[in-house]
């Protein structure tokens, strides 16, 4: 019997760096044979070529009807793939939806063979987005942070306060419009710059 | 109802969601106290799926997809019923400039009539064959499509094996111009505003609208889970009242300013409101040098009982799926197609009775060729094709 490592993997995903930290998860898992698969010209074709056990594809990506058609019994499909779903688990299917990742396997393939690789798409997709989502928070902070800046310079030229002094004036305001500090802040930037 | 509905709906940017964005954007969805968040998909799979595990609680589908799903073919079995048909007809089989020459030269007559554009189509398979030339292919957006399905029902007409003698390749609708461009494929058959987006970058010709195909085919459905149906009577009653609405909304030309403008919105369809127009209107630029062709029957969003889920027409692309190999032929099957289609609950909510007006074809579909179709008893007309994959 073929072992799990020698199960050949091909990923689809639009995204390099999320396909580059799916394939380090697979690796690490022990599966020597990952292949990325990029763009979407010719897309059967080159899949056919690489002639995968199992597919993984992001569901952003708008080929995933292109291989809806490997179901299909036709000349040109060589091996019929499968989506990987399990009639009695509809569990691992949403979490793969919610994940936003899709799995085809190669017909009769043995479902729990890939279970795993499904489990770790799952959470490499997962943890791809929440590294997403802190680098949006990361880069908001960050402009937040020199929105803030700008504006104590303002108040300290403007009204000779400390730093110490110009940010308790913006956190006091903020307070009072209920407002968030750095939305105080841009608007004192704006009326300098109206002002100017 | 006292309490909001809110529900999440999946789409697809075609024109055919029409009915569903109008009726979302335009109120009337809100006047029966439905709250929808309408969520743009970038393809079927997703839309089916999201359907199916319940993350959206209705979506716009392709009617083949909804009935595959209630008989569990293509993948997870789950019953899906359409109550309400979003759109009949609406695509259009385009080819490029190359291959629209090569199928005048061999026209034996008037190449709109699909007869003699099929025959010379074969014609030019043969040749290629005989030279050896690698087969011609043909976009299409689904395997369990409209499109799959008229294209091989137009060219099994003249003896061309839609799986041995041209390639069949599904693309998703946004990536079909792009492929006619860069020469993968030579011809697609895709919903608007594809088609149009072509001819007017003058690299195709529309050869056929697919109305000159089947009169009357159920393109895309509202489609919603059979539980769900069940558990929601009112949010479904509602949703069906408010398609309706719109549906007499989009018909009636005096709003159509107003309803393409509603639709190229960025987060709907994102395309000029002049090439959805020509959709509605029926009159559609056919070829690069400017010729138009006009048909009241290329999109029917509402009139002539479109809306009204006709059975007959899923009896027709359950025969397809049963012609071309994606499901056996039964009786139980044929049913459960049948009942995916819901005239029932339209009639309910709309007072019934919007029955297809004299003039539309009396077996349902008005197909341009084949043995008689008898939505009831498809083996007798399934057993005279010769071409097929049973």
């Amino acid at each position: 019997m073929q072992s799990e490592a020698s199960l050949k993997i091909a990923i689809v995903d639009d995204s390099a760096v999320r396909a580059a930290i799916l394939e380090e998860g697979l690796r690490e898992a022990g599966h020597r044979h990952v292949i990325r698969v990029e763009g979407t010209e010719n897309l059967l074709e080159r899949i056919y070529a690489i002639d995968p056990d199992v597919i993984l594809i992001d569901l952003e990506n708008p080929s995933r009807d292109v291989l809806e058609q490997m179901f299909r019994v036709s000349r040109a499909v060589k091996r019929p793939i499968a989506m990987f779903v399990d009639q009695s688990d509809s569990a691992s299917i949403a979490a793969a939806v919610d994940a936003g990742v899709s799995s085809y396997i190669v017909d009769g393939l043995k479902k729990d063979r890939i279970k795993h690789i499904l489990d770790i798409s799952i959470s490499r997709f997962n943890a791809f987005s929440r590294i997403s989502t802190e680098l949006e928070q990361t880069k908001s902070a960050l402009t937040e942070r020199k929105v803030i800046d700008r504006a104590k310079g303002i108040l300290m030229k403007r009204k000779g306060l400390s730093e110490d002094q110009a940010y308790a004036l913006l956190r006091t305001s903020a307070q009072n419009e209920k407002k968030k500090i750095a939305e105080i802040a841009q608007s004192i930037i704006t009326a300098a710059e109206l002002l100017k | 109802m006292t309490a909001r509905n809110k529900l999440r709906i999946g789409f697809i940017p075609l024109v055919d969601a029409a009915a569903l964005i109008v009726a979302v954007d335009r109120g009337f969805a809100a006047e029966k106290r439905l709250e929808v968040e309408l969520v743009r998909e970038v393809s079927w799979s997703n839309v089916r799926d999201k359907l199916n595990i319940g993350m959206f609680d209705a979506a716009h589908l392709l009617a083949p997809v909804a009935i595959a799903s209630s008989l569990g073919f293509g993948h997870v079995k789950v019953p899906i019923i359409a109550p309400f048909n979003l759109g009949l007809n609406g695509n259009a089989i385009t080819v490029t400039n190359a291959l629209q020459k090569a199928l005048q030269d061999k026209a034996e007559g008037d190449l709109a009539d699909p007869k003699v554009s099929a025959r010379a189509l074969a014609a030019i398979v043969a040749e290629r064959k005989r030279r050896g030339e690698p087969p011609l292919n043909f976009g299409m957006t689904f395997p369990f499509s409209t499109h799959n399905y008229q294209l091989r029902f137009w060219m099994a007409s003249a003896r061309i094996d839609p799986d041995e003698d041209v390639q069949m390749i599904v693309l998703p609708p946004p990536f079909m111009v792009e492929s006619i461009k860069s020469g993968h494929v030579d011809a697609f058959c895709v919903g608007a505003p594809w088609n149009s987006v072509a001819v007017d970058l003058g690299i195709a010709h529309i050869l056929h609208f697919v109305s000159e195909i089947l009169q009357r085919a159920a393109e895309k459905v509202l489609a919603v889970r059979a539980p769900w149906a069940k558990d929601n009577p009112d949010a479904l009653y509602a949703l069906v009242y408010a398609h309706a609405k719109a549906a007499a909304f989009i018909e009636d030309e005096r709003n159509r300013d107003e309803v393409c403008s509603i639709l190229s919105a960025p987060d709907r369809l994102n395309v000029a409101p002049e090439i959805i127009r020509r959709t509605l209107d029926g009159r559609l630029k056919v070829s690069p040098d400017g010729k138009y062709r006009e048909s009241d029957r290329y999109l029917m969003i509402g009139r002539r009982g479109a809306a009204r889920p006709d059975r007959a027409q899923a009896s027709w692309l359950y025969a397809q799926m049963v012609r071309w190999g994606q499901a056996p032929l039964s009786k139980e099957l044929l049913l459960s197609a049948r009942e995916t289609f819901r005239p029932d609950i339209y009639d309910e909510v709309l007072g019934g009775g919007d029955l297809p007006p004299e003039g539309e074809p009396k077996d349902g579909v008005g197909a341009f060729d084949g043995p008689e179709f008898d939505a009831l008893d498809l083996e007798k007309h399934l057993a005279p094709w010769k071409l097929h994959r049973r």
